[in-house]
């Protein structure tokens, strides 16, 4: 027996624990129940319900086990007499003041309260007296409050506190008077928000959008994946009848813990939006028909045949999300390569593909996420986790807190929920110099780099922040350099790719991507790329990237479950190149004014509950899942959809009969696959920025991701939305002569809009930031580049 | 109430006082300070806190706004309301409560026509919500006027300790 570990024993059973270990914690990993409030193992211990008091040999009274550490030779009972009673009288002093009307509250039947009650509530109350009764807050769209019913456990404040990184409820008042709130009216801005209504153990907060709309146990449970940021967190959604009625999330320790993403939470409202294509569509002579599958199918077929054989199968080009099914992305590159053309991609959001043939296996994390938690260093590029891998960002957290030194280089100070060690806001024409002066501050501390390298950063100037930046990187000994969301849209990406990597191998530090949706990984790895097949196979080509299949207009177009104009780089180019083409199909779960401008045949999709599937999460992980809920009206799966079109083409092997069979293709190879990310390209020459210039900066907000979120009405309802705003460092829209509140005129070569100003002192001078997906901004074209400034 | 979206500057006096405060405590401990600072800037206010002057403390003391508020509603000596000059705190625990308090409570209520926790009319009294045992319980019941107790009450001795106020 090792030092640190006792012997305690618990109604005469013995068990071994860890010095200091909490009983409860030891009770719970023997699976004897202890009942609790407050207690929540991901949080700290507060020890103020009472609730799990047990008898302890030789203490006078009984102890909490929540707060009592093991001491060796410890003999405790969590079902004496003693303890019992002791659980009976704190329950009842408990419902003194909580209302007994379980019938009308949404927790009935899932409350912790309720069950305890019915294992230690007396049948009558011996109360009379009348019950407090507290004023509900409005926090938000996301979380119904119920304050009445509230028992004080401070669960969801220590959860702000610890988790969300984020104080924004606590207890005001005293004794009777103590209520948990903001205080004054604010909506919670965490984007874990949900979790309080998982930790709450009674009705005092529950899910909005979902309340009064169905109980416990006329529900079932069916489990999934999250389908949107590339954590992939393990949820459950939960059906009645046909309907996914809401999601909590399914504990996985090495993947999202206990914890759910709002997003991964509430998009499950999109499944049921009104805008869901219920049938096939196609049009002829301007007019749109619904059709049955066989005609869809069949005009799809003469379609693009015509086109094929008429210009060629280089005229044909495809794009699919990244949010697709893996099944989907393979079978969707195995039927247009079938048909003869390499035009295929998923990176919607990238602009720079200069280094395609040096490009790592698939960009990963380059680490586990567990991994993430244990680094001592991190220094992020164009990322922004909190808002676009939440639990990503989680794991960083702690490891901040543990000492570690996060670090950005990034176009705004972006609002954190931690501390960071060091952040260059610069604007972006400037990253590729501010990663290339951190390079130089690593030489200049001793570090040997290559004359490519030694070429590059010959005459970048360095300053103090670059030499501390570059010397906590060289400091740790786990470390990691990671490039977000805005580096991979970046229109210098290789060059940033090319810097951050020399970065990494000059301190030892790994290289990693954070992937923005949930198929980022599974998309390269089920080979929709122009310049490879799945898993890295090769295959005639190279086609046209994302963004050339629209530079150079091709004659037919297959898109694949997105809204290309608000879900690509320059929505203003693809647009323009999808009008002018002869013939589109569009694979699509939702119906929209501009589908029906450029599209010619529509197909209705089946979204991520609908369908089985499986996503590659940013770690490589593999996850599958099953449909929990048939797809609206005629919508099909969309493995389904390309297998008959397959056989329609009369391609060989498209004879599949399940999802797992189209997965079988390739789980095995993906399961064992870890490649380097030391992949890049130093290129000749640093991209120098145009002088006085205003420089355009794109984010995409949480809640605009793509199709599913921007659907769900109480996350449209939430502030991490496209604003359709010209967000503005104070002093830039001073030197423009612009006032607060004033409206800006924005322009390029190709367009011109006007936008309301924001003023936002967060963002590197000489900027513009315009949210991602917003129409009101499509017209200016391209995520990043100049613009010419002027009000109104 | 909401948001406030004035920020407020805390006058040059209350920094001030609040450093000195600080100072006491380790530059890690800032938050300790939150107590002084608050009675600090209510002295100033005509004594009572407002939604923004507490998050310019919390600003100041960079706390989150709502541990301000907390500590603000917490403490019976720290106002968020605008309130009368005078204030009175009629003892209602345990031993208060068996010697009568109850009846001294009601007779203040009625007799300047408000309710606990309002002030009257005439901006002179201010009847404290509740008041927890104020350790002076072999004097039951009892009240403390602006800092002072006054002991075996009566409805008339009530009436002469308040009248008697400005
Ligand atoms: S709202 Fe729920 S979680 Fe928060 S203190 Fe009350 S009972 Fe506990
Ligand atoms: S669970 Fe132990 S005191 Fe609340
Ligand atoms: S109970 Fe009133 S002073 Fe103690």
């Amino acid at each position: 027996m090792s030092e640190d570990s006792v012997t305690i024993e618990v109604n005469g059973t013995p068990m071994q624990a860890r010095k200091g270990q909490m009983l409860i914690e030891v009770t719970d990993a023997n699976d004897i129940y202890v009942p609790r409030f407050c207690y929540h193992k991901k949080l700290t211990v507060a020890a103020n319900c009472r609730m799990c008091l047990v008898e302890v040999e030789k203490a006078p009274k009984p102890l909490p086990a929540c707060a009592t550490p093991v001491a060796d030779g410890m003999k405790v009972f969590t079902r004496s007499q003693l303890a019992l009673d002791a659980q009976k009288s704190v329950m009842e002093f408990l419902l003194i003041n909580h209302p007994l009307d379980c019938p009308i509250c949404d927790q009935g039947g899932e409350c912790e309260l309720q069950d305890l009650a019915m294992g230690y509530g007396r049948d009558v109350s011996r109360y009379s007296e009348g019950k407090r009764v507290v004023k509900d807050k409005n926090i938000g769209p996301l979380v119904q409050t119920e304050m009445t019913r509230c028992i004080h456990c401070t669960r969801c404040v220590r959860f702000g506190d610890e988790i969300a990184g984020l104080r924004e409820l606590g207890a005001t008042g005293r004794g009777e008077h103590m209520e948990i709130g903001t205080y004054v009216e604010k909506t919670m801005t965490s984007e874990l928000s949900g979790n309080v209504i998982d930790i709450c153990p009674v009705g005092a907060l529950t899910n909005k959008p979902f309340r009064y709309s169905a109980r416990t146990w006329e529900m079932v449970q069916r489990p999934t994946i999250a389908p949107h940021d590339s954590v992939g967190s393990n949820m459950d959604l939960h059906v009645k009848g046909h309907t996914v009625k809401r999601v909590v999330p399914a504990e996985n320790e090495a993947v999202n813990e206990v914890w759910l993403a709002d997003r991964d939470r509430y998009s499950c409202e999109g499944l049921q939006s009104p805008d869901r294509l219920q049938a096939p569509m196609i049009k002829q002579h301007g007019e749109w028909h619904e059709v049955d599958w066989e005609v869809a199918l069949e005009q799809v077929h003469d379609r693009l045949q015509a086109v094929i054989d008429r210009d060629g199968a280089d005229e044909l080009a495809g794009l699919a999300a990244p949010w697709a099914t893996l099944e989907e992305l393979y079978l969707f590159q195995k039927w247009l390569r079938g048909l003869g053309s390499a035009n295929i991609d998923h990176r919607l959001r990238q602009h720079d593909f200069r280094d395609d043939d040096v490009a790592p296996a698939f960009p990963w994390l380059g680490e586990s996420l567990v991994d993430l938690e244990h680094v001592d260093a991190a220094l992020l590029v164009g990322a922004y986790p909190r808002k676009e891998q939440p639990l990503i960002n989680h794991r960083l957290r702690k490891a901040a807190l543990g000492g570690a030194a996060i670090m950005a280089v990034n176009p705004a100070a972006y609002a954190q929920n931690f501390e960071f060690a060091e952040t260059c806001v610069v604007a972006p024409s400037q990253m590729a110099q501010t990663l290339a002066a951190v390079a130089a501050a690593l030489v200049e501390q001793g570090a040997v780099a290559g004359d490519a390298l030694r070429g590059l950063i010959n005459n970048v100037s360095v300053d103090d922040q670059h030499r501390r930046l570059a010397e906590a990187l060289r400091r740790a000994d786990n470390a990691t350099v990671l490039l977000g969301v805005q580096a991979q849209a970046h229109p210098e990406f290789a060059t940033l790719r090319a810097l951050a990597g020399e970065i990494a191998t000059l301190t030892g530090a790994r290289l990693g991507y954070l992937g923005e949706s949930a198929n980022s990984s599974g998309a390269w790895l089920a080979g929709v790329l122009p310049q490879r097949g799945p898993l890295m196979g090769t295959t005639p080509g190279p086609g046209l990237d994302a963004r050339a299949m629209f530079e150079q207009p091709r004659r037919a177009y297959c898109l694949f479950n997105l809204e290309p104009e608000r879900d690509c780089w320059n929505g203003r180019e693809v647009i323009r190149a999808l009008t002018q083409a002869d013939c589109v199909v569009a694979f699509s779960a939702y119906d929209s004014a501009s589908l029906r401008e450029y599209a010619d045949v529509i197909l209705p999709l089946a979204l991520y509950a609908e369908t089985a599937g499986s996503y590659v999460n940013v770690e490589g992980r593999l996850q599958s899942f099953n449909g929990a809920v048939a797809p609206p009206g005629q919508a099909r799966p969309g493995w389904k959809i390309l297998r008959v079109l397959g056989n329609r083409f009369d391609l060989a092997d498209f004879d599949y009969d399940s999802a797992e069979q189209v997965r079988a293709e390739l789980a095995d190879a993906i399961t064992s696959l870890r490649p380097g990310n030391h992949h890049w390209q130093l290129p000749g020459s640093l991209p120098q920025a145009a002088a006085g210039s205003l420089e355009r900066v794109t984010r995409m907000p949480t809640n605009s991701l793509d199709p599913l979120v921007r659907h769900a009405p109480a996350l449209q309802q939430t502030v991490d939305v496209a604003d359709g705003h010209a967000h503005m460092h104070p002093d830039t829209a001073a030197r423009l002569g612009l006032a607060a509140g004033a409206h800006v005129r924005l322009q390029n070569d190709g367009g011109s809009v006007e936008l309301p100003l924001a003023l936002d002192d967060s963002l590197a001078p000489g900027c513009v930031l315009i949210h991602a997906t917003h129409p009101d901004a499509i017209e200016l074209g391209g995520w990043f580049g100049n613009l010419e400034a002027g009000g109104r | 109430m909401s948001e406030s979206n004035e920020s407020i500057e805390l006058s040059a006096h209350v920094r001030e006082q609040i450093d000195a405060w600080v100072a006491k405590y380790p530059p890690e401990q800032k938050r300790s300070a939150v107590l002084s600072a608050l009675r600090e800037v209510q002295h100033e206010n005509d004594g009572y806190l407002t939604v923004a002057l507490m998050d310019a403390v919390a600003g100041y003391l960079e706390l989150p706004k709502i541990a301000v508020y907390e500590v603000a509603t917490f403490y019976s000596m720290l106002e968020t309301q605008p309130v009368a000059r005078n204030s009175v705190s009629v003892c209602t625990n345990i031993s208060c409560m068996l010697r009568g308090a109850d009846d001294i409570v009601e007779h203040i209520e009625k007799k300047h026509g408000l309710k606990l926790g309002e002030s009257s009319a005439d901006g002179r009294i201010y009847l404290k919500k509740e008041e927890e045992c104020l350790a002076a319980c072999c004097g039951a019941p009892m009240m403390m006027v602006n800092h002072k107790y006054y002991e075996n009450l009566t409805p008339e001795k009530v009436d002469e300790v308040l009248d008697a106020l400005e």
